[in-house]
């Protein structure tokens, strides 16, 4: 089983009564709560975060997009991942992801993640997201009854940029360009593995599958709120005759270890009722602009919903629901949060087992770790990962070595890589 | 309230439904932001003395092929070439909102295609000094009482009816609020002040004295913009969907300007 270890980047101080006094921590939070010389310290700590989760082992760091966003500061993923290529050297790298119709023109996301796997020697993993709501239609501006189209239009021209040898006319519907040629190409041959980031759409699994893609459920909500979907994941791989490779699943995970089961309540609880009380306070409004939804999954919701009433069963989110909607209905408080299973806390045992149960039933090869949330300090932030790759990874690694990772990066032989300089600028005088 | 007479036209490959009631000379009306998903008594006013027309925009209840439209000028020739095949050419042109900016879109780039024509706080207008109101960003619950003066009556033309499909109605809904974002998101500015100057037709502007969502000021702007001027109706008791809130006073408007 592959380790990812998954940095969202939140802003750790937020306001005691943000979720009272600010109606959304996403499009429009105010900007008198954004201190700039807070955020030099929150990203550098962030960026320490991630190399030190580079040292203890993990497979690969992630980072991802978000827009106008209080829990993850990272309009630019390609600028994190760029300062880890710089730091790391066999990790691998996953920007999990860029999305892809919010660049103009989109071979603008060619060209970055060219420029990452060139410099990370190969190590790239490529994410392409269509993106939330949130980030895409409100806080970018994007037509929500186009937005899906753009996205299919700028992955084909991605894909053609990075493998066709000569430069060519791309005549889209939505993209014109008379001369693509990218300057640089990828290392990985024919192009870096590419990841699809999405929610319970069977037309995400289908697009995905044809294509040979990894599919990556990121929920925030637990492997046990997860099973509906990933249940008819499989069931639809089935369907197109695909095998049942744990490596084409990616699942989303929070974590926290510590010595006792006790002790991990004492130092999770506060991060994870910021996490899940401020971080995922988004107004419903911003939740399904039309269009963004496709009639077909839809469909498939209200089917669905229609199906709940009748059985009268209980109420809880739901796969087809939108993200902002599903945040709505959360459980804030630690033992709400613990109940439903959104975090996994306990004692190396505990966690074991738990992620044993979630890597059966779920079938995921591809286990990404959120073991950084909410207001976490450095020390926590360290001291969590460190016990897990300790106490934890090696009893989950062997999980799934029957099957082979079609989907992972394939970098250069070290013996062909750049040797990194030792990182000299240790005095803060250095830059007066 | 008798029911209108449906007939289907074919745009781009896609069925556009139309409705007609009445006699005498044509009217045709095209709706505002959610479409009409049922026949209202505003309708029924207008064809107590006319021939009502109503055909239906690509995406709004009743209608298919929004999303094969990409740019403002598919979204023109759609429109006149559903106008020609309901057998409006040269008739009277009045519409609501969404539908509104249409009517004036219309007037300006086919002039001898419309008689006189009428607008309902029509979108098509972005003032960053008073800006109209985002209807893409609302919570469901907060819509009746953003388009309507009278929630009730917004309620009542989307409520699903008896025995109507309760998963594709609700889509049905969505699609029409998609199919206006598809022309006007993210701020309803399709830049038709620049193409108001065309238009020659006797222009006739209503606006609900309680719109929410289109200031009022943009009256102003739009009959200052027509080089002929427009006359500016204000309606009492009535939000941004007037003919729903007042029925009985917008089709009185409507009717004395076109008569």
């Amino acid at each position: 089983m592959k380790m990812l270890w998954f940095h969202l980047m939140p802003y750790t101080e937020l306001p005691d009564d943000f979720k009272e006094k600010h109606p959304s921590v996403w499009v429009d939070i105010h900007s008198s709560l954004f201190d700039p010389k807070r955020a030099h310290h929150m990203y550098n700590d962030f960026l320490d975060e991630l190399e030190y989760a580079a040292e203890c082992g993990y497979d690969a760091i992630c980072c991802n997009e978000h827009h106008s966003n209080g829990y993850g500061l990272m309009p630019s993923p390609n600028l994190i991942a760029t300062a880890l290529a710089r730091r790391t050297t066999d990790t691998a790298i996953c920007v999990m992801g860029n999305s892809l119709a919010l660049y103009n023109p989109p071979t603008r996301v060619a060209e970055e993640f060219a420029m990452i796997d060139c410099i990370s020697g190969g190590r790239l993993i490529a994410g392409f997201p269509v993106g939330t709501p949130m980030d895409t239609t409100y806080a970018y501006g994007q037509n929500p009854s186009m937005l899906r189209e753009r996205y299919n239009e700028a992955h084909d021209l991605v894909m053609r940029a990075w493998q066709e040898k000569d430069t060519f006319a791309f005549n889209g519907r939505f993209n014109q360009q008379r001369y693509v040629n990218i300057w640089p190409r990828p290392i990985q041959e024919p192009h870096p593995p590419i990841w699809i980031p999405g929610a319970g759409s069977v037309e995400t699994w289908r697009w995905a599958a044809e294509r040979d893609y990894v599919f990556c459920y990121l929920s925030y909500y637990g492997y046990k709120m997860a099973q509906t979907v990933m249940k008819g994941f499989w069931a639809e791989m089935d369907r197109l005759g695909k095998d049942r490779n744990p490596y084409r699943a990616g699942f989303a995970q929070v974590v926290g270890v510590a010595e006792s089961r006790q002790q991990a309540m004492d130092l999770y609880t506060e991060p994870a009722e910021y996490f899940y009380g401020r971080c995922l306070h988004v107004d419903p409004r911003f939740a399904s602009p039309p269009g963004y939804t496709t009639e077909a999954t839809q469909r498939v919701g209200l089917e669905s919903q229609v199906k709940m009433a009748a059985e009268a069963s209980k109420a809880g989110p739901s796969a087809q629901q939108p993200s902002a909607m599903k945040m709505q209905s959360l459980a804030r408080d630690m033992k709400g949060i613990v109940d439903n299973g959104y975090v996994i806390v306990g004692s190396p045992d505990d966690v074991t087992d738990q992620l044993m149960e979630l890597a059966k039933t779920l079938n995921v090869g591809q286990l990404m770790l959120l073991m950084q949330f909410g207001s976490m300090s450095k020390d926590v932030t360290k001291y969590n990962p460190r016990l897990f790759a300790e106490k934890v990874m090696p009893r989950l690694k062997p999980l799934f070595s029957e099957w082979e990772n079609k989907w992972w990066p394939k970098p250069l032989r070290v013996a062909e890589r750049a040797a990194l300089p030792a990182f000299a600028g240790s005095s803060p005088a250095a830059a007066e | 309230m008798s029911e209108p007479t449906t007939t289907t036209v074919d745009v781009n490959g896609h069925p556009c439904r139309v409705w007609t009631k009445g006699s005498g000379p044509k009217i045709a009306f095209l709706a505002g932001f959610g479409g009409l998903p049922r026949w209202i008594p505003f309708l029924d006013r207008l064809a107590e003395s006319r021939t009502v027309i109503v055909p239906s925009l690509p995406g709004f209840p009743g209608a298919t092929g929004h999303n094969i439209l990409d740019t403002h000028l598919d979204w023109l020739v759609a429109v006149r070439t559903l106008l020609t095949k309901a057998g409006l050419d040269g008739a009277d042109l009045a519409g609501s909102s969404v539908g509104g900016s249409f009517v004036a879109e219309i007037a300006a780039l086919w002039p001898q295609s419309v008689r006189r024509i009428a607008m309902i706080a029509p979108f098509g207008l972005f003032d960053e000094n008073d800006p109209a109101t985002d209807v893409w960003a609302q919570r469901a619950d907060d819509v009746p009482a953003l388009l309507c003066a009278k929630p009730e009556a917004y309620k009542e033309l989307k409520a699903i009816p008896a025995g109507a499909n309760s998963v594709e109605w609700p889509i049905e809904q969505t699609r029409a609020a998609e199919a206006a974002a598809r022309i006007f998101w993210p701020l309803g500015n399709s830049k038709l002040e620049r193409r108001l100057p065309l238009i020659t037709a006797p222009t006739l502007l209503i606006w609900g004295e309680a719109d929410r969502v289109m200031p009022h000021s943009y009256a102003d702007k739009i009959a200052t913009a027509i080089p002929g001027g427009a006359k500016i109706t204000t309606i009492a008791d009535a939000g941004h969907l007037a003919e729903l809130d007042q029925p009985d006073a917008v089709a009185k408007a409507v009717l004395a300007h076109v008569s």
